[in-house]
Protein backbone atom coordinates (compact mmCIF):
# COMPACT_ATOMS: atom_id res chain seq x y z
CA UNK A 1 0.00 0.00 0.00
CA UNK A 2 1.06 3.48 -0.44
CA UNK A 3 2.67 5.35 2.27
CA UNK A 4 2.68 8.62 2.73
CA UNK A 5 6.58 9.70 2.26
CA UNK A 6 5.65 8.59 -1.43
CA UNK A 7 2.52 10.60 -1.89
CA UNK A 8 4.14 13.80 -0.12
CA UNK A 9 7.08 13.49 -2.79
CA UNK A 10 5.00 13.29 -5.43
CA UNK A 11 2.60 16.28 -4.51
CA UNK A 12 6.23 17.90 -3.59
CA UNK A 13 6.72 17.51 -7.60
CA UNK A 14 3.73 18.82 -8.89
CA UNK A 15 3.07 21.89 -6.50
CA UNK A 16 6.90 23.70 -5.73
CA UNK A 17 8.58 21.52 -8.11
CA UNK A 18 6.44 22.54 -11.50
CA UNK A 19 6.33 19.19 -12.99
CA UNK A 20 3.61 19.00 -15.28
CA UNK A 21 2.55 17.47 -18.68
CA UNK A 22 3.76 19.95 -21.16
CA UNK A 23 1.52 18.62 -23.65
CA UNK A 24 -1.20 16.02 -25.03
CA UNK A 25 -1.04 16.27 -28.92
CA UNK A 26 -3.15 14.25 -31.17
CA UNK A 27 -1.84 13.38 -34.46
CA UNK A 28 -4.64 13.69 -37.51
CA UNK A 29 -4.27 12.13 -40.66
CA UNK A 30 -5.56 14.80 -43.61
CA UNK A 31 -4.82 12.62 -46.69
CA UNK A 32 -8.28 11.67 -46.29
CA UNK A 33 -9.22 15.24 -47.01
CA UNK A 34 -7.01 15.79 -50.66
CA UNK A 35 -9.45 16.98 -53.04
CA UNK A 36 -9.17 18.83 -56.84
CA UNK A 37 -11.39 22.14 -55.37
CA UNK A 38 -9.66 24.09 -53.00
CA UNK A 39 -12.93 24.97 -50.96
CA UNK A 40 -13.71 21.57 -50.98
CA UNK A 41 -10.58 20.57 -49.21
CA UNK A 42 -10.55 23.26 -46.54
CA UNK A 43 -13.84 22.07 -45.94
CA UNK A 44 -13.13 18.51 -45.35
CA UNK A 45 -9.64 19.48 -43.27
CA UNK A 46 -11.84 21.49 -41.15
CA UNK A 47 -14.62 18.80 -40.81
CA UNK A 48 -11.86 16.11 -40.04
CA UNK A 49 -9.83 18.11 -37.33
CA UNK A 50 -13.07 19.80 -35.03
CA UNK A 51 -14.65 16.15 -34.93
CA UNK A 52 -11.90 14.31 -33.95
CA UNK A 53 -10.32 16.71 -31.57
CA UNK A 54 -13.82 18.10 -30.47
CA UNK A 55 -13.29 15.99 -27.26
CA UNK A 56 -9.37 16.66 -26.54
CA UNK A 57 -9.41 19.65 -24.77
CA UNK A 58 -12.43 18.69 -22.25
CA UNK A 59 -10.68 15.39 -21.83
CA UNK A 60 -7.57 16.93 -21.06
CA UNK A 61 -8.54 18.83 -18.37
CA UNK A 62 -10.63 15.84 -16.92
CA UNK A 63 -7.21 14.01 -16.33
CA UNK A 64 -5.74 17.14 -15.05
CA UNK A 65 -7.92 17.29 -12.11
CA UNK A 66 -8.33 13.25 -11.61
CA UNK A 67 -4.83 12.97 -11.24
CA UNK A 68 -3.78 16.53 -9.30
CA UNK A 69 -1.26 17.01 -12.09
CA UNK A 70 -1.33 19.68 -14.67
CA UNK A 71 -1.49 19.55 -18.52
CA UNK A 72 -0.20 22.51 -19.62
CA UNK A 73 -1.16 22.29 -23.65
CA UNK A 74 -3.61 20.38 -25.63
CA UNK A 75 -2.22 20.48 -29.49
CA UNK A 76 -2.86 18.90 -32.86
CA UNK A 77 -0.12 18.18 -35.32
CA UNK A 78 -1.86 17.33 -39.40
CA UNK A 79 -0.21 15.39 -42.01
CA UNK A 80 2.17 18.02 -43.61
CA UNK A 81 0.14 20.99 -45.65
CA UNK A 82 2.35 20.48 -48.58
CA UNK A 83 1.38 16.93 -48.98
CA UNK A 84 -2.42 17.59 -48.59
CA UNK A 85 -3.10 20.69 -51.00
CA UNK A 86 -0.87 19.29 -53.75
CA UNK A 87 -3.84 18.29 -55.51
CA UNK A 88 -5.07 21.80 -55.61
CA UNK A 89 -2.94 24.66 -54.48
CA UNK A 90 -1.16 26.39 -57.72
CA UNK A 91 0.40 29.22 -55.58
CA UNK A 92 1.24 30.28 -52.34
CA UNK A 93 -2.02 32.18 -51.61
CA UNK A 94 -3.57 29.25 -51.63
CA UNK A 95 -1.73 27.22 -49.16
CA UNK A 96 -2.37 30.36 -46.78
CA UNK A 97 -6.17 29.38 -46.67
CA UNK A 98 -5.53 26.39 -45.16
CA UNK A 99 -3.28 27.87 -43.16
CA UNK A 100 -6.30 29.92 -42.15
CA UNK A 101 -8.46 26.80 -42.20
CA UNK A 102 -6.25 24.96 -39.50
CA UNK A 103 -6.18 28.25 -37.41
CA UNK A 104 -9.99 28.33 -37.48
CA UNK A 105 -9.93 24.86 -36.58
CA UNK A 106 -7.86 25.19 -33.72
CA UNK A 107 -9.99 28.02 -32.71
CA UNK A 108 -12.69 25.89 -32.50
CA UNK A 109 -11.55 23.33 -30.53
CA UNK A 110 -9.71 25.13 -28.08
CA UNK A 111 -6.46 24.07 -28.70
CA UNK A 112 -3.21 26.99 -28.67
CA UNK A 113 -1.02 25.51 -31.13
CA UNK A 114 -1.61 23.22 -34.34
CA UNK A 115 1.29 22.00 -36.38
CA UNK A 116 1.87 20.42 -39.52
CA UNK A 117 1.83 23.44 -41.91
CA UNK A 118 5.11 21.52 -43.17
CA UNK A 119 7.00 19.98 -46.03
CA UNK A 120 9.60 17.72 -46.12
CA UNK A 121 11.94 18.48 -48.56
CA UNK A 122 15.57 16.47 -47.29
CA UNK A 123 16.39 15.84 -51.45
CA UNK A 124 14.47 17.69 -53.57
CA UNK A 125 10.55 20.03 -53.81
CA UNK A 126 7.50 19.41 -55.53
CA UNK A 127 6.22 22.46 -57.15
CA UNK A 128 3.81 22.22 -54.18
CA UNK A 129 6.02 22.13 -51.44
CA UNK A 130 7.83 24.65 -52.85
CA UNK A 131 4.60 26.63 -53.14
CA UNK A 132 3.95 26.59 -49.53
CA UNK A 133 7.34 27.32 -48.51
CA UNK A 134 7.27 30.67 -50.33
CA UNK A 135 3.34 31.07 -48.37
CA UNK A 136 4.75 30.53 -44.92
CA UNK A 137 5.45 34.22 -44.03
CA UNK A 138 2.26 35.45 -45.47
CA UNK A 139 0.59 32.33 -43.45
CA UNK A 140 2.25 32.31 -39.97
CA UNK A 141 1.59 36.60 -40.33
CA UNK A 142 -2.28 35.97 -40.94
CA UNK A 143 -2.75 33.27 -38.11
CA UNK A 144 -2.34 32.77 -34.57
CA UNK A 145 -2.16 29.19 -33.77
CA UNK A 146 -0.30 27.53 -36.73
CA UNK A 147 3.13 26.76 -36.50
CA UNK A 148 4.74 25.68 -39.62
CA UNK A 149 8.20 23.47 -40.25
CA UNK A 150 10.43 22.29 -43.12
CA UNK A 151 12.67 19.34 -43.38
CA UNK A 152 15.64 20.20 -44.90
CA UNK A 153 17.76 17.24 -44.71
CA UNK A 154 18.69 13.77 -43.23
CA UNK A 155 21.05 11.34 -42.71
CA UNK A 156 19.68 9.25 -45.37
CA UNK A 157 19.44 11.60 -48.36
CA UNK A 158 21.68 14.23 -47.42
CA UNK A 159 21.01 18.37 -47.42
CA UNK A 160 18.69 19.72 -49.43
CA UNK A 161 21.35 22.79 -50.16
CA UNK A 162 18.22 24.78 -52.41
CA UNK A 163 16.28 24.59 -49.43
CA UNK A 164 18.20 25.18 -47.19
CA UNK A 165 18.84 28.84 -49.22
CA UNK A 166 15.00 29.59 -49.23
CA UNK A 167 14.73 28.96 -45.93
CA UNK A 168 17.21 31.49 -45.17
CA UNK A 169 14.99 34.04 -47.58
CA UNK A 170 11.91 32.57 -45.62
CA UNK A 171 13.19 32.90 -42.31
CA UNK A 172 13.57 36.84 -42.85
CA UNK A 173 10.74 37.71 -45.02
CA UNK A 174 8.45 35.68 -41.99
CA UNK A 175 10.28 38.17 -39.55
CA UNK A 176 9.49 41.20 -41.82
CA UNK A 177 6.01 40.21 -42.30
CA UNK A 178 5.22 40.07 -37.96
CA UNK A 179 7.60 42.52 -37.45
CA UNK A 180 4.99 44.48 -35.31
CA UNK A 181 4.96 41.66 -33.01
CA UNK A 182 8.86 41.68 -32.64
CA UNK A 183 9.25 39.39 -35.59
CA UNK A 184 7.23 36.37 -33.63
CA UNK A 185 6.15 34.55 -37.29
CA UNK A 186 9.97 33.27 -36.42
CA UNK A 187 8.62 31.68 -33.20
CA UNK A 188 6.20 29.59 -35.02
CA UNK A 189 8.92 28.44 -37.60
CA UNK A 190 11.41 25.26 -37.72
CA UNK A 191 13.79 24.34 -40.26
CA UNK A 192 14.95 20.75 -39.36
CA UNK A 193 17.41 17.98 -39.97
CA UNK A 194 16.22 14.12 -39.34
CA UNK A 195 12.67 15.65 -38.58
CA UNK A 196 10.74 13.02 -36.22
CA UNK A 197 7.21 12.00 -37.79
CA UNK A 198 5.68 11.67 -34.02
CA UNK A 199 7.11 15.01 -31.86
CA UNK A 200 4.47 16.11 -29.97
CA UNK A 201 6.17 19.32 -29.29
CA UNK A 202 5.57 22.58 -30.98
CA UNK A 203 6.83 24.43 -33.52
CA UNK A 204 7.73 21.33 -35.01
CA UNK A 205 5.18 18.67 -34.23
CA UNK A 206 3.39 17.07 -38.06
CA UNK A 207 1.85 13.63 -38.08
CA UNK A 208 4.25 11.93 -40.30
CA UNK A 209 2.86 9.91 -43.34
CA UNK A 210 4.00 6.69 -41.40
CA UNK A 211 1.78 7.36 -38.95
CA UNK A 212 -2.00 6.12 -38.15
CA UNK A 213 -4.90 8.19 -38.94
CA UNK A 214 -4.95 9.48 -35.69
CA UNK A 215 -3.19 9.34 -32.49
CA UNK A 216 -2.07 10.49 -29.35
CA UNK A 217 1.54 11.47 -28.54
CA UNK A 218 2.83 13.00 -25.37
CA UNK A 219 5.57 15.21 -23.97
CA UNK A 220 6.38 15.17 -20.43
CA UNK A 221 8.37 17.98 -18.43
CA UNK A 222 10.29 18.37 -14.91
CA UNK A 223 13.51 20.26 -15.67
CA UNK A 224 12.70 21.66 -11.81
CA UNK A 225 12.10 17.89 -10.15
CA UNK A 226 15.62 16.95 -11.38
CA UNK A 227 17.11 19.76 -10.02
CA UNK A 228 15.68 19.57 -6.18
CA UNK A 229 16.69 16.17 -6.70
CA UNK A 230 20.14 17.21 -7.31
CA UNK A 231 20.61 19.07 -4.78
CA UNK A 232 20.72 16.33 -2.46
CA UNK A 233 23.58 15.09 -4.49
CA UNK A 234 25.83 18.21 -4.07
CA UNK A 235 29.28 16.73 -3.94
CA UNK A 236 28.95 13.14 -4.58
CA UNK A 237 30.70 11.71 -7.85
CA UNK A 238 29.07 11.10 -11.33
CA UNK A 239 27.61 7.58 -10.30
CA UNK A 240 25.66 9.16 -7.71
CA UNK A 241 24.48 11.64 -9.77
CA UNK A 242 23.43 9.59 -12.86
CA UNK A 243 21.49 7.26 -10.95
CA UNK A 244 20.06 10.31 -9.54
CA UNK A 245 18.93 11.60 -12.73
CA UNK A 246 17.67 8.22 -14.12
CA UNK A 247 15.10 7.56 -10.90
CA UNK A 248 13.88 11.24 -11.18
CA UNK A 249 13.21 10.66 -14.79
CA UNK A 250 11.70 7.91 -14.74
CA UNK A 251 9.76 8.95 -11.77
CA UNK A 252 8.62 11.98 -14.28
CA UNK A 253 7.85 9.74 -17.29
CA UNK A 254 5.27 7.58 -15.17
CA UNK A 255 3.30 10.41 -15.25
CA UNK A 256 3.79 11.48 -18.74
CA UNK A 257 2.51 7.75 -19.19
CA UNK A 258 -0.34 7.53 -17.36
CA UNK A 259 -2.06 10.52 -18.76
CA UNK A 260 -1.23 9.21 -22.50
CA UNK A 261 -2.73 5.95 -21.68
CA UNK A 262 -5.71 8.11 -20.01
CA UNK A 263 -6.23 10.38 -22.53
CA UNK A 264 -5.77 7.61 -25.26
CA UNK A 265 -8.64 5.64 -23.89
CA UNK A 266 -10.86 8.46 -23.30
CA UNK A 267 -10.58 9.70 -26.57
CA UNK A 268 -10.53 5.85 -28.45
CA UNK A 269 -7.35 6.84 -30.01
CA UNK A 270 -4.35 4.95 -30.04
CA UNK A 271 -1.14 5.73 -27.83
CA UNK A 272 1.42 6.65 -30.11
CA UNK A 273 4.33 7.89 -27.73
CA UNK A 274 6.10 9.68 -24.65
CA UNK A 275 8.48 12.17 -26.03
CA UNK A 276 11.14 12.21 -22.37
CA UNK A 277 12.29 16.00 -23.20
CA UNK A 278 12.71 18.11 -20.29
CA UNK A 279 11.04 20.93 -21.57
CA UNK A 280 11.69 24.39 -19.28
CA UNK A 281 9.39 27.19 -19.23
CA UNK A 282 10.62 30.78 -18.34
CA UNK A 283 9.01 30.41 -14.80
CA UNK A 284 12.10 30.49 -12.17
CA UNK A 285 12.69 26.99 -11.16
CA UNK A 286 11.87 25.22 -14.23
CA UNK A 287 14.80 25.40 -16.12
CA UNK A 288 17.63 23.20 -17.68
CA UNK A 289 20.30 25.58 -17.17
CA UNK A 290 19.47 25.75 -13.43
CA UNK A 291 20.21 21.29 -13.62
CA UNK A 292 23.52 22.18 -15.04
CA UNK A 293 24.45 24.37 -12.52
CA UNK A 294 23.35 22.14 -10.40
CA UNK A 295 25.87 19.76 -11.47
CA UNK A 296 28.35 21.98 -11.27
CA UNK A 297 28.52 24.97 -13.61
CA UNK A 298 29.17 28.47 -12.48
CA UNK A 299 27.22 29.60 -15.84
CA UNK A 300 25.47 27.46 -18.72
CA UNK A 301 28.38 28.45 -21.88
CA UNK A 302 31.21 27.51 -19.35
CA UNK A 303 34.05 24.68 -20.44
CA UNK A 304 32.34 21.89 -18.98
CA UNK A 305 28.76 22.82 -20.45
CA UNK A 306 28.52 20.11 -23.62
CA UNK A 307 29.90 17.53 -21.46
CA UNK A 308 27.27 18.21 -18.26
CA UNK A 309 24.73 18.58 -20.88
CA UNK A 310 25.47 15.01 -22.54
CA UNK A 311 25.50 13.24 -19.58
CA UNK A 312 22.32 14.69 -18.72
CA UNK A 313 20.18 14.09 -21.78
CA UNK A 314 21.89 10.52 -21.76
CA UNK A 315 20.62 9.94 -18.08
CA UNK A 316 17.23 11.59 -18.55
CA UNK A 317 17.07 8.84 -21.86
CA UNK A 318 17.66 5.78 -19.76
CA UNK A 319 15.86 6.57 -16.97
CA UNK A 320 12.94 7.60 -18.98
CA UNK A 321 12.96 4.35 -21.30
CA UNK A 322 12.27 1.84 -19.26
CA UNK A 323 8.87 4.02 -17.71
CA UNK A 324 6.94 4.43 -20.98
CA UNK A 325 5.76 1.51 -23.56
CA UNK A 326 6.66 3.28 -26.02
CA UNK A 327 9.42 6.48 -26.65
CA UNK A 328 9.85 8.67 -29.76
CA UNK A 329 9.42 12.57 -31.06
CA UNK A 330 12.35 14.25 -29.69
CA UNK A 331 13.68 13.22 -26.49
CA UNK A 332 16.31 14.71 -25.32
CA UNK A 333 16.59 17.80 -23.59
CA UNK A 334 15.43 20.98 -24.64
CA UNK A 335 17.73 24.17 -24.47
CA UNK A 336 15.30 27.19 -26.09
CA UNK A 337 17.16 30.29 -25.25
CA UNK A 338 13.98 32.74 -24.42
CA UNK A 339 12.05 29.97 -22.86
CA UNK A 340 14.60 29.08 -20.06
CA UNK A 341 15.36 32.02 -17.45
CA UNK A 342 18.66 30.52 -16.74
CA UNK A 343 20.02 30.43 -20.69
CA UNK A 344 18.83 33.87 -20.59
CA UNK A 345 21.15 35.07 -17.58
CA UNK A 346 23.60 32.87 -18.95
CA UNK A 347 23.61 35.13 -22.25
CA UNK A 348 23.70 38.39 -20.63
CA UNK A 349 26.01 37.18 -18.29
CA UNK A 350 28.14 37.25 -21.07
CA UNK A 351 28.65 33.45 -20.59
CA UNK A 352 26.77 31.80 -23.61
CA UNK A 353 27.32 32.61 -27.18
CA UNK A 354 25.77 31.02 -30.33
CA UNK A 355 28.60 28.68 -30.98
CA UNK A 356 28.26 27.36 -28.23
CA UNK A 357 24.71 26.40 -28.38
CA UNK A 358 25.16 24.89 -31.70
CA UNK A 359 28.29 22.87 -29.85
CA UNK A 360 25.73 22.27 -27.14
CA UNK A 361 23.02 20.78 -29.84
CA UNK A 362 25.54 18.29 -31.20
CA UNK A 363 24.70 16.17 -27.68
CA UNK A 364 21.30 16.81 -26.80
CA UNK A 365 18.04 17.49 -28.96
CA UNK A 366 16.84 19.53 -30.61
CA UNK A 367 18.86 22.95 -32.08
CA UNK A 368 19.41 26.46 -31.85
CA UNK A 369 15.85 27.14 -30.57
CA UNK A 370 14.35 30.46 -29.78
CA UNK A 371 17.29 32.83 -30.21
CA UNK A 372 16.80 36.17 -31.14
CA UNK A 373 19.55 37.66 -33.54
CA UNK A 374 19.92 40.89 -34.76
CA UNK A 375 16.89 42.07 -37.37
CA UNK A 376 19.61 42.94 -40.03
CA UNK A 377 21.14 39.57 -40.09
CA UNK A 378 21.51 38.92 -43.55
CA UNK A 379 19.00 35.77 -45.57
CA UNK A 380 22.30 34.24 -46.47
CA UNK A 381 23.71 34.24 -42.77
CA UNK A 382 20.32 32.80 -41.66
CA UNK A 383 21.14 29.65 -44.44
CA UNK A 384 24.40 29.58 -43.25
CA UNK A 385 23.43 28.98 -39.73
CA UNK A 386 20.47 26.36 -40.99
CA UNK A 387 23.03 24.96 -42.99
CA UNK A 388 25.35 24.07 -40.09
CA UNK A 389 23.05 22.64 -38.03
CA UNK A 390 21.37 20.60 -40.26
CA UNK A 391 24.80 19.09 -41.00
CA UNK A 392 25.30 18.66 -37.43
CA UNK A 393 21.80 16.19 -37.68
CA UNK A 394 22.84 14.28 -41.03
CA UNK A 395 26.40 13.40 -39.75
CA UNK A 396 25.49 12.61 -35.98
CA UNK A 397 22.47 10.53 -37.24
CA UNK A 398 20.36 12.73 -34.51
CA UNK A 399 17.35 15.47 -34.97
CA UNK A 400 18.40 19.36 -35.10
CA UNK A 401 16.66 22.14 -35.83
CA UNK A 402 16.82 26.15 -36.04
CA UNK A 403 14.31 28.46 -34.72
CA UNK A 404 16.37 31.73 -34.80
CA UNK A 405 14.43 34.81 -34.82
CA UNK A 406 15.98 38.12 -36.43
CA UNK A 407 14.01 40.82 -34.99
CA UNK A 408 13.66 43.51 -37.45
CA UNK A 409 14.71 46.54 -36.02
CA UNK A 410 16.25 45.52 -32.99
CA UNK A 411 19.89 44.51 -32.74
CA UNK A 412 22.27 42.98 -29.59
CA UNK A 413 21.95 44.31 -26.19
CA UNK A 414 17.87 44.74 -27.52
CA UNK A 415 15.39 42.50 -25.45
CA UNK A 416 12.57 40.73 -26.73
CA UNK A 417 9.55 39.99 -25.72
CA UNK A 418 7.20 37.18 -26.78
CA UNK A 419 4.88 36.60 -23.85
CA UNK A 420 3.95 33.38 -22.25
CA UNK A 421 5.61 29.94 -22.61
CA UNK A 422 7.62 31.97 -25.84
CA UNK A 423 9.39 34.15 -22.98
CA UNK A 424 11.87 36.66 -23.95
CA UNK A 425 15.13 36.86 -25.25
CA UNK A 426 18.25 39.23 -25.27
CA UNK A 427 19.22 39.53 -28.81
CA UNK A 428 22.57 37.54 -29.40
CA UNK A 429 25.13 38.52 -31.89
CA UNK A 430 25.99 36.47 -34.95
CA UNK A 431 29.15 36.25 -36.97
CA UNK A 432 29.15 38.91 -39.50
CA UNK A 433 31.57 37.06 -41.57
CA UNK A 434 29.85 35.98 -45.07
CA UNK A 435 28.77 32.67 -46.27
CA UNK A 436 27.51 33.78 -49.40
CA UNK A 437 29.30 32.01 -51.81
CA UNK A 438 28.95 29.10 -50.11
CA UNK A 439 25.21 28.82 -50.08
CA UNK A 440 24.37 30.61 -52.87
CA UNK A 441 26.36 27.04 -55.25
CA UNK A 442 22.79 25.30 -55.54
CA UNK A 443 22.10 22.03 -55.73
CA UNK A 444 22.31 19.28 -52.58
CA UNK A 445 25.29 17.72 -50.22
CA UNK A 446 25.34 14.03 -50.83
CA UNK A 447 24.40 11.97 -47.97
CA UNK A 448 27.51 11.23 -45.68
CA UNK A 449 29.44 7.71 -45.74
CA UNK A 450 27.94 6.23 -42.92
CA UNK A 451 24.39 6.51 -44.36
CA UNK A 452 24.96 3.34 -46.25
CA UNK A 453 24.45 0.58 -44.43
CA UNK A 454 22.49 -1.56 -46.79
CA UNK B 1 -12.84 -0.39 -6.91
CA UNK B 2 -12.01 3.10 -7.72
CA UNK B 3 -9.28 4.47 -4.99
CA UNK B 4 -8.73 8.16 -4.32
CA UNK B 5 -6.00 9.77 -2.30
CA UNK B 6 -6.76 12.35 -0.24
CA UNK B 7 -4.07 14.47 1.62
CA UNK B 8 -4.43 17.50 4.14
CA UNK B 9 -2.14 20.31 4.56
CA UNK B 10 -2.43 23.07 6.85
CA UNK B 11 -2.30 24.42 10.27
CA UNK B 12 -3.45 21.96 12.94
CA UNK B 13 -6.57 22.81 14.79
CA UNK B 14 -9.24 20.72 16.17
CA UNK B 15 -11.54 18.46 14.27
CA UNK B 16 -9.41 18.57 10.71
CA UNK B 17 -10.12 14.57 10.71
CA UNK B 18 -13.76 14.43 12.11
CA UNK B 19 -15.07 16.94 9.32
CA UNK B 20 -13.49 15.09 6.53
CA UNK B 21 -14.27 11.71 8.05
CA UNK B 22 -18.02 13.32 8.32
CA UNK B 23 -18.06 15.06 4.76
CA UNK B 24 -16.81 11.30 3.25
CA UNK B 25 -19.34 8.95 5.58
CA UNK B 26 -22.47 11.26 3.91
CA UNK B 27 -21.17 10.65 1.12
CA UNK B 28 -20.83 7.09 0.81
CA UNK B 29 -16.76 6.75 0.81
CA UNK B 30 -15.40 3.94 2.06
CA UNK B 31 -11.61 5.51 4.18
CA UNK B 32 -9.81 2.03 4.14
CA UNK B 33 -6.15 3.77 5.34
CA UNK B 34 -5.60 7.03 7.44
CA UNK B 35 -2.04 8.36 8.09
CA UNK B 36 -0.93 11.44 9.56
CA UNK B 37 1.89 13.43 11.37
CA UNK B 38 2.13 16.89 12.72
CA UNK B 39 5.56 18.61 11.85
CA UNK B 40 6.40 21.61 13.41
CA UNK B 41 2.38 22.55 13.87
CA UNK B 42 1.54 21.63 10.72
CA UNK B 43 -1.47 19.02 10.11
CA UNK B 44 -0.38 16.69 7.31
CA UNK B 45 -2.66 13.22 6.48
CA UNK B 46 -3.42 10.91 3.98
CA UNK B 47 -6.08 8.85 3.47
CA UNK B 48 -6.73 6.07 1.21
CA UNK B 49 -10.46 5.85 0.23
CA UNK B 50 -12.91 3.78 -2.04
CA UNK B 51 -15.45 5.97 -4.07
CA UNK B 52 -16.69 3.09 -5.90
CA UNK B 53 -19.82 3.07 -3.67
CA UNK B 54 -20.47 6.73 -3.38
CA UNK B 55 -23.41 8.89 -4.24
CA UNK B 56 -21.27 11.61 -5.52
CA UNK B 57 -19.12 11.97 -8.44
CA UNK B 58 -14.95 12.21 -8.48
CA UNK B 59 -15.25 15.88 -9.80
CA UNK B 60 -17.73 16.88 -6.77
CA UNK B 61 -15.62 15.43 -4.34
CA UNK B 62 -13.07 17.72 -5.34
CA UNK B 63 -15.23 20.35 -5.49
CA UNK B 64 -16.71 20.03 -1.97
CA UNK B 65 -12.99 19.10 -0.50
CA UNK B 66 -11.89 22.02 -1.69
CA UNK B 67 -14.45 24.34 -0.40
CA UNK B 68 -14.27 22.26 3.44
CA UNK B 69 -10.87 22.72 3.03
CA UNK B 70 -11.47 26.41 2.70
CA UNK B 71 -13.79 26.59 5.68
CA UNK B 72 -11.61 24.86 8.00
CA UNK B 73 -8.31 26.68 6.97
CA UNK B 74 -6.33 23.67 5.25
CA UNK B 75 -5.81 22.80 2.25
CA UNK B 76 -7.35 19.23 0.83
CA UNK B 77 -6.18 17.69 -2.47
CA UNK B 78 -7.80 14.69 -3.95
CA UNK B 79 -6.66 12.43 -6.58
CA UNK B 80 -7.41 9.36 -8.37
CA UNK B 81 -4.64 7.12 -6.61
CA UNK B 82 -2.56 5.56 -10.07
CA UNK B 83 -0.91 9.11 -10.49
CA UNK B 84 1.09 7.56 -7.15
CA UNK B 85 1.50 3.74 -7.89
CA UNK B 86 2.60 4.64 -11.47
CA UNK B 87 5.05 6.71 -10.15
CA UNK B 88 6.27 4.65 -7.18
CA UNK B 89 5.44 1.55 -8.26
CA UNK B 90 6.87 -0.63 -11.00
Amino acid sequence: MLNMFEVIETNNMIEHEKLDVRTITMGISLLDCCDSSLSALNEKIYNKITSYAKDLVATGEEIAMDFGVPIVNKRISVTPIALVGSSCCQTPEDFVTIAETLDRAAKEVGVNFIGGYSALVSKGMTPAEENLIRSIPQALAKTERVCSSINVGSTRTGLNMDAVRLMGDIVKQTAEATKEQDSLGCAKLVVFCNAPDDNPFMAGAFHGVTEADAIINVGVSGPGVVKVALEKARGENFEVLCETIKKTAFKITRVGQLVAQEASRRLGVPFGIIDLSLAPTPAVGDSVAEILQEIGLERVGAPGTTAALAMLNDQVKKGGVMASSYVGGLSGAFIPVSEDQGMIDAVNAGALTLEKLEAMTCVCSVGLDMIAIPGSTTPETIAGIIADEAAIGMINQKTTAVRVIPVIGKTVGDTVEFGGLLGYAPVMPVNEFSCAQFVNRGGRIPAPIHSFKN
Amino acid sequence: MDKIIITVLGKDTVGIIAKVCTYLAEKGVNIEDISQTIVQDYFNMMMIADISRSSCSFAQIVTDLDALGEEIGVRIKCQKEEIFTKMHRI
